[in-house]
């Protein structure tokens, strides 16, 4: 029960990295089951149909039920905590944040047992897509479910701007920003442009489907490239949503294990902000074979390759910090270590594609596949896991085994580049992407072999991370403060894990790294910003988990509105748009609640701030 | 400058041996790298430029990071805090520059290449005219200045431009035959695509469908068929014969009835499915099931093939909307004779 009434950004955090851990171990045996097709030519391991299925829950699960809600764990743990504020900006819309998507989520996984996943591609290109060619309700759930899903990431996104931009610590100019913080406040500003693209998009999608609209229908004055554009400039800014927070990670983790200060800090948030910037302006190299001409083929090839000259500032920044360094090799250190060159062979792959002529042939083909793994596979989950064994100890207070960290590193690696390496070949030799099967002797048997191998061997060292995690559950909670003795931000100036209120004491920020800054001057902790006083936190409520009930049997309700049950009461309920109904009220009863009920929260008396360091 | 050189003259090999591995991947008629025509040639060059540059960037920054993971790894007893560089101006901006010259070097071939390969032949009299029209799963491809249809084996002659017109009649696909020129999508009316290539060797090429389509988008492939010119002209004309029908009356009324109301064979038949003229001796069954060709150890007799095919389509392609045979009312020996006779009916024209 307190786990659902949480308002707090420590435990919200956790609730985001148990949910999306769990859709990432889906969307892992799903990659695993591609993977057992794939092995060998006209293998009949699934159907055709479900291996579409496969591959569109895949992709989708990934993206936004897996990764984003686990670098939104990292950036509700660890964000307020390096900026020294108590909390994010609106708790009681964090948690709605998560709750939404969390419901959102569940809807879109629960059409693997309700008639038929989405079957038409991560991308849901129209007009495969629509009612017409995808029968069954799988685009429905798609449509429905990343809606409710993606409502949370643009309320978590928002949260955290206004957060960043109001709660930082007396003294913690922007130019003091630890670079985590910098690119979780980039990365939210480019959700909250890019969203609202996906989310029209999606409504759109959910008309033409079940009401019968016609927005990309071509025979009744529709267009079905129009669907591309407003997937890619949601879909290509995503891309960026999802590394520069995995750039932000390698910032902070280098630095700590090099002894160092990041070099080129001001160029650093430069080239965030460029690879932004240039991000939306470049969704049209996922379209050159669509036809959009010379001209546009031109210049999208141009912006595209641009983006390569920020992101060489960055991989640069990085290895010079680490030059003059003295580099000690914890897991998390492995695995950002391990990040650079993976990266800078995704990022290369890139600039290749980018060549409008030369993508005619690289476009989905397993080259373009080799390329996007490299870069979210080898970069944002190296990234991930490297953010997860460095921060592990202050979000828990244990400290992850290195030994099974280093053995997860070497497997997950070694995994990897067998597995996506050879693809690069594949998709050069002619083998097309999101095919259920191949014909034999085309060479594309061997490679094929080898990269299902690799995938297992990822699986193996996933799996060892779990190990890692239960073993370490069981350990007393003992880390230090600054477990790794280096720690430069503020979140290691405070116990791990941190107490309800994080700072008892806001503290004073006297440069760059505030705590390093501090520890050089023979400090022990922060300077204080005021004095120890009452602290005032928010009240705990059920209300956001009730609103995203509300939202998602209107989803369901949405979603079967056309069916016919064979059952009066089932076909009254749903075709007259009745649960429909019932769900909204749920959620705006919910809101009018929320509304008219004043709740002020409650406060922390400095008496009470010792023993209440309530341990999450 | 010397130095420099030093430099350029130990990647030249490496460069070289790499280009040789890579020609070394894959099938002649099939794979990127062993371009068969002009315009994969073109491609294949912009990729070969785009892979000697990455990998000198790859070869620099793997060297760095290598230097610097043995050099500073932190050794026993250091416990001197390093010194906390704050950057360097001057090699952050040779490191914004470098990338942007390299950018500059990939992106002029780059638009070149776009507008050279991206000319509109569509009104070139020179030009053989082809239009594509795209189905789930299958490939329609018209000739109007000759007014033949056809399916599945697009027969070319050699050396001249192919202007092409393409569009699809459902879903979008995508239209690529790799070692002879990128893909283009299929879309439906009123974003019609148009693009050229050639093929100056005879020859048989694999063409595949490159957009997920469905169930069957696998099993969408397609073959591009180089022959001389007289080979060509020939095939015109035996396209534009009148239809050769079963020699049993009674198969031929069957035939007729369950068949032409959606196939075409010479100058009978309808237009909703794939024109079945000479399909016997096309290089596979229904795109997939490929036929056995001379000095050739891969495929099946074209009448197994003809015959796996029409006992259950739906096991061959999942999802094509082809009634199965034996639904319609046709026994056994029935599809048996209609097989052997599709089987039988060759063009002759090589």
């Amino acid at each position: 029960m307190d786990w659902i009434t949480t308002v707090d950004h420590k435990k919200i955090a956790i609730l985001y990295l148990i949910a999306g851990g769990f859709f990432f171990g889906i969307g892992g045996i799903e990659a695993i089951l591609i993977r057992i097709q794939l092995m060998k030519p006209m293998n009949d391991f699934v159907s055709a149909q479900v291996f579409n299925e496969l591959i569109t829950m895949h992709g989708t699960t990934m993206i936004f039920l897996g990764v984003m809600p686990i670098i939104f764990a990292i950036m509700n743990a660890v964000v307020p905590l390096q900026i020294g504020a108590r909390d994010v900006a609106f708790p009681f819309v964090n948690a709605l944040g998560f709750w939404t998507f969390l419901f959102g989520g569940l809807l879109l996984n629960l059409s693997w047992i309700m008639g038929g996943a989405p079957d038409a591609g991560w991308t849901s290109y129209t007009p495969l897509s629509s009612s017409e060619y995808s029968g069954t309700h799988g685009v429905d759930f798609y449509t429905i479910g990343l809606q409710i899903a993606g409502l949370g990431t643009l309320i978590g996104g928002i949260n955290f701007l206004a957060t960043i931009i109001t709660m930082r610590a007396p003294g913690m100019s922007y130019m003091r920003m630890p670079m985590f913080t910098w690119t979780t406040f980039i990365t939210s500003a480019i959700i909250l442009f890019a969203f609202p693209a996906i989310t029209v998009g999606l409504v759109l999608l959910t008309f033409d489907r079940i009401l019968g609209a016609n927005f990309f229908d071509v025979a009744n004055g529709g267009n079905p490239v129009l669907w591309q554009h407003i997937f890619w400039i949601f879909g290509h800014p995503e891309v960026y949503i999802l590394i520069l927070p995995a750039f932000g990670i390698i910032s902070e983790v280098i630095p700590t294990f090099a002894r160092k200060r990041l070099f080129g800090y001001s160029s650093m948030v430069f080239a965030t902000i460029l690879i932004a910037f240039l991000g939306f302006m470049v969704w049209a190299h996922h379209m050159f074979t669509t036809g959009l001409g010379n001209v546009a083929n031109a210049l999208f090839s141009i912006s595209t390759m641009l983006i390569a000259v920020p992101t060489g500032i960055k991989i640069f920044n990085w290895l010079f910090t680490m030059w003059g360094g003295q580099i000690r090799f914890t897991a998390a250190n492995l695995f950002a270590v391990g990040f650079v060159p993976t990266f800078v062979m995704g990022g290369v792959t890139g600039v290749m594609l980018a060549s409008a002529p030369a993508d005619f042939q690289f476009h989905d083909t397993y080259f373009v596949v080799a390329h996007f793994h490299y870069v979210i596979v080898g970069g944002l989950v190296l990234g991930l896991f490297s953010g997860l064994h460095y921060w592990w100890p202050k979000m828990f207070g244990r400290i992850l085994s290195e030994t099974l960290g280093k053995w997860t590193f070497w497997t997950f690696m070694i995994g990897f580049q067998l597995t996506f390496f050879v693809q690069h070949f594949l998709g050069l030799m002619g083998m097309q992407r999101r095919i259920v099967t191949y014909l034999p002797n085309q060479d594309f048997d061997l490679l094929n072999l080898v990269s299902s191998v690799g995938a297992f061997l990822m699986g193996v060292g996933v799996i060892m991370f779990l190990v890692n995690i239960v073993i370490t559950t069981r350990k007393p909670v003992n880390a230090p403060n600054d477990p790794w003795e280096d720690g430069r931000t503020l979140e290691w100036s405070i116990p791990s894990p941190p107490p309800e209120y994080n700072f008892k004491q806001t503290p004073l920020v006297r440069g760059i790294d505030a705590y390093w800054k501090e520890k050089m001057a023979g400090h022990t902790e922060m300077t204080p910003a005021e004095p120890v006083g009452s602290i005032h936190m928010p009240s705990a409520t059920p209300l956001p988990f009730v609103m995203s009930v509300g939202i998602f049997i209107a989803g369901l309700g949405l979603m079967f509105s056309k069916d016919d049950f064979g059952n009066a009461f089932m076909n009254g309920l749903f075709n007259n748009y009745i649960v429909v109904i019932i769900g909204l009220l749920i959620t705006f009863g919910a809101m009018a609640l929320r509304s008219l009920y004043d709740d002020h929260g409650w406060h922390i008396e400095p008496e009470d701030q010792d023993e209440k360091g309530v341990r999450t | 400058m010397m130095k420099q050189w030093q430099v350029a003259k130990r990647i030249l090999p490496l460069l070289a041996v790499f280009s040789l591995l890579l020609s070394a991947c894959g099938r002649e008629d099939l794979s990127v790298m062993k371009p068969q025509g002009p315009v994969a040639q073109g491609q294949y060059d912009l990729m070969k430029l785009s892979i000697a540059i990455m990998i000198v960037v790859l070869i620099i920054v793997f060297a760095i990071a290598a230097y610097v993971l043995i050099r500073f790894r932190r050794r026993a007893g250091q416990n001197e805090v390093p010194e906390q560089v704050e950057g360097n101006f001057k090699l952050e901006v040779i490191w914004t520059a470098i990338p942007l010259l390299l950018v500059i070097v990939l992106a002029v071939p780059t638009v070149q290449t776009i507008f050279a390969q991206g000319e509109d032949l569509s009104k070139d009299k020179n030009a053989i005219q082809v239009k594509v029209t795209s189905h789930q799963y299958w490939w329609e491809f018209t000739y109007p200045q000759y007014d033949v249809t056809t399916s599945q084996d697009l027969i070319i002659p050699t050396g001249k431009k192919i202007a092409f017109e393409l569009k699809t009649a459902d879903v979008l696909h995508s239209f690529w035959v790799p070692s002879l020129a990128g893909k283009m999508d299929t879309n439906p009316d009123g974003t019609v695509n148009k693009f050229s290539f050639s093929a100056p060797n005879e020859g048989v090429y694999r063409g595949k469908c490159a957009e997920l389509c469905g169930r069957s988008h696998a099993f969408m492939e397609f073959k591009v068929k180089a022959v001389s010119q007289e080979s060509f002209d020939r095939w015109v004309n035996e396209m534009k014969a009148p239809a050769v029908l079963p020699e049993d009356t009674q198969l031929a009324e069957k035939f007729k009835t369950n068949c032409l109301s959606c196939h075409a064979v010479g100058d009978q038949g309808g237009p909703v499915a794939p024109n079945l003229t000479g399909i016997g001796g096309k290089e596979a069954v229904a795109g997939i099931l490929l036929n056995q060709r001379e000095g050739q150890e891969e495929g099946n007799p074209v009448l197994d093939n003809m015959k796996e095919w029409l006992h259950d389509p739906q096991s061959v392609k999942p999802g094509n909307t082809m009634p199965n045979p034996k639904d319609l009312g046709l026994t056994d020996e029935e599809i048996d004779g209609i097989a052997e006779y599709l089987a039988n009916y060759k063009l002759d024209y090589e």
